[in-house]
């Protein structure tokens, strides 16, 4: 009897301290001052406000299944999923015909499939996995998506959308845009005072004009410039320019971490006899790109959000064939914009989190353990 | 003070033999005239220590040995490689090794990367036999046991004799230091300085700037000491330290003796 009335109390004991720990954390960090209470209450107060209307409009309030409109005009007044369900076919691979999108779904496979023990770094064979998404990747990558030979039909490039479009064009900028602006970024430092002049005019112009024109150039004004029929590709086009116009962000990025370089670095990798290229690829750009991985991510992330301009010259990435959709008569209904927009936010905000994320992994990694160059 | 152009006629022979052979030398920094008409040979295996006061051009000069500054007037030939322009640069580079004040070691590897990366890309040796040498040459400035320690992990002493290890694994036949021991605390000069006299001992060509007096007696077969840009007086330790012809350099003797 008395041991356990003792383990009774013990155990009140545990939690009257848990709670006077946890009231104890709260004072520390919560509210430390009137400043910080008034803070910690606005901030309680605010999700109290949004987050329950949030979860009622997107889970309890909405509607899951039916085939049409009729299924969303409920006096329930939430999202609208069945919109999504029924189209996410187009949203993600745009016009592609149905019997091929096995074809976009192997590239998303390869592309995953190269770039994910590409970002782990315990996994090996990083040389011949460079060499893969590198080489291999791309051509493999444009010959399922397009076709036109050895047994694959052609499909053009006009029928390709949704997220595969948005992908596609945010994944080429960038891997074009980081090899093209550590080069401008190296000539513009150097001593060749022709080539600095080439770098600085180029990442001037690029830098002084708007996306949305880069892309009206590529999509209306280029094709004059070319002989009848010559012209090419629209998307290929913007892909482009989208990459020229990215290097020369990139470009100035990478500077930034060329400039926290201490000039002794050069002189010993220059004293112990390296050439130019030699220090640059081994000493000095692993240490500068190291230093500007916030950077980097962060011209990444705004490639991947500003692909979403493509709609005004006619191609549709993902918010593109959304928005298309919304204007269906079949789904028109008061829930079906705030639905469509609230997917594509989703969409958007996993792929940008995850590469912020990971940068932030990287950072972390890099900074307790520098990496092996050798 | 021994004027250098006495020996005139075999420059050409003295060239050919000497490790260093530098006449008439001017370098300006846009308007400032940092070198003055510097003449200066050095013989296989010499060794020299240059002091002077801050500011003076000693570095400006030995960087001159190795190309990282250029000269602007006058002949440079380093171990038989003469110097102009841009010409002969990566040959002397790979002959001549320097030590810096602040280390330069790169943070990015590991000591023993450090010490084989330059074998490696430079000298075109295997990994294996690159490695092999790095650790022989931390044997000797005797610190094998950090090999796989990041430069950040060592303290000044060690990073600097690293710095000097990786200099030796390209089997110089020169060596330039640079104010070696005056990043370092007092208690780590000594083991920098055990490893330098070590070297001297072994018949390295050596060009130090240096303030260790100690060090200068012990080692130098020749003392410089250079005051705005001119080599004010060049003389044997033993009459450099007891009967220094000018005025200027008994000054810096007693200040920096001194303290
Ligand atoms: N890259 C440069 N551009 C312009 N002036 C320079 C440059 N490097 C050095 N100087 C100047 O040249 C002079 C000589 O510099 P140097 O570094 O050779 O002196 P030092 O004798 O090594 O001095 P310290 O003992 O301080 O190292 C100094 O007045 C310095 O300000
Ligand atoms: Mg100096």
């Amino acid at each position: 009897m008395t041991n356990l009335s003792d383990a009774k109390i013990l155990r009140r004991d545990r939690q009257t301290s848990i709670l006077a720990y946890g009231w104890h954390w709260a004072r520390i960090h919560l509210f430390s001052s009137w400043m910080n209470a008034a803070l910690t209450l606005s901030a309680i107060a605010l999700l109290w406000l949004t987050i329950p209307a949030l979860i009622d409009w997107l889970i309890i309030s909405a509607s899951w299944t039916g085939e049409s409109r009729e299924a969303c005009l409920n006096e329930n007044q939430g999202a609208c999923w069945p919109f999504i369900f029924e189209k996410w076919e187009q949203f993600i691979y745009g016009r592609y015909p149905q019997e091929e999108i096995w074809r976009v779904n192997l590239v998303f496979l390869l592309a995953f499939g190269g770039a994910l023990p590409m970002l782990i770094p315990a996994v090996p064979w990083k040389g011949w996995n460079a060499l893969f998404l590198v080489v291999i990747f791309p051509i493999l990558c444009l010959y399922l998506l397009s076709g036109g030979v050895m047994g694959l039909p052609y499909v053009e490039s006009s029928r390709w959308g949704g997220l595969l479009v948005t992908l596609l064009i945010a994944g080429v900028g960038n891997a074009a845009a980081l090899p093209l602006g550590i080069l401008l970024a190296l000539g513009r430092r150097s001593e060749m005072r022709i080539l600095r002049t080439l770098c600085v005019l180029f990442i001037e112009f690029w830098r002084g004009i708007p996306l949305i024109t880069v892309l009206f150039m590529a999509s209306v004004m280029l094709p004059l410039f070319f002989a009848e029929g010559a012209s090419f590709d629209k998307l290929l086009r913007c892909l482009i320019g989208v990459a020229l116009f990215s290097s020369a962000y990139m470009a100035e990025v990478v500077r930034g971490g060329l400039q926290a370089i201490p000039q002794g670095q050069h002189d010993a990798a220059r004293a112990l006899g390296m050439g130019y290229w030699r220090m640059t690829i081994l000493i000095i750009l692993p240490q500068a790109l190291k230093i500007v991985i916030p950077g980097i991510v962060n011209s990444f992330i705004a490639l991947f959000k500003d692909t979403t301009l493509v709609l005004i010259v006619g191609l549709f990435d993902l918010l593109g064939i959304i928005q298309l959709h919304l204007a269906d008569p079949n789904w028109s209904t008061p829930q079906t914009h705030y639905t469509g927009y609230a997917f594509a936010a989703l969409l958007f905000w996993l792929f940008c989190f995850g590469m912020s994320r990971y940068s932030q992994y990287m950072e972390r990694r890099l900074g307790t353990e520098p990496s092996h160059n050798g | 003070m021994a004027d250098p152009d006495t020996n005139n006629k075999p420059a050409k022979n003295a060239a050919r033999d000497g490790a260093i052979h530098m006449r008439h030398l001017d370098k300006w920094f846009g308007a400032f005239h940092v070198l003055k008409d510097i003449s200066l040979s050095v013989r296989k295996g010499e060794k020299i220590v240059i002091c002077g006061p801050s500011g003076s051009g000693k570095s400006t000069l030995i960087r001159c040995i190795n190309g990282l500054e250029t000269h602007e007037k006058g002949e440079l030939v380093v171990d038989g490689i003469p110097l102009t322009g841009s010409a002969g640069l990566d040959e002397v580079r790979r002959e001549v090794g320097m030590v810096f004040q602040s280390f330069n070691l790169f943070p990015h590897m590991t000591v023993l990367q450090n010490c084989a990366l330059a074998p490696i890309w430079v000298r075109r040796k295997t990994r294996a036999e690159a490695e092999a040498r790095a650790l022989r040459y931390l044997e000797r400035v005797r610190i094998p046991d950090q090999a796989h320690k990041y430069p950040e992990q060592l303290s000044g002493g060690q990073q600097q004799r690293v710095a000097i290890a990786r200099a030796l694994c390209m089997e110089p036949r020169i060596m330039l230091f640079d104010e070696p021991t005056s990043a370092l605390d007092p208690e780590m000069i000594k083991e920098v300085l055990d490893v330098m006299v070590d070297l001297a001992e072994g018949g390295m060509t050596m060009i130090c700037v240096s303030h260790e007096m100690g060090f200068a007696r012990r080692v130098a077969d020749k003392m410089i000491f250079m005051d705005e840009g001119v080599i004010l007086e060049e003389a044997p330790p033993s009459q450099f330290f007891s009967k220094p012809k000018h005025e200027r350099t008994r000054l810096f003797l007693s200040q920096i003796l001194h303290d």
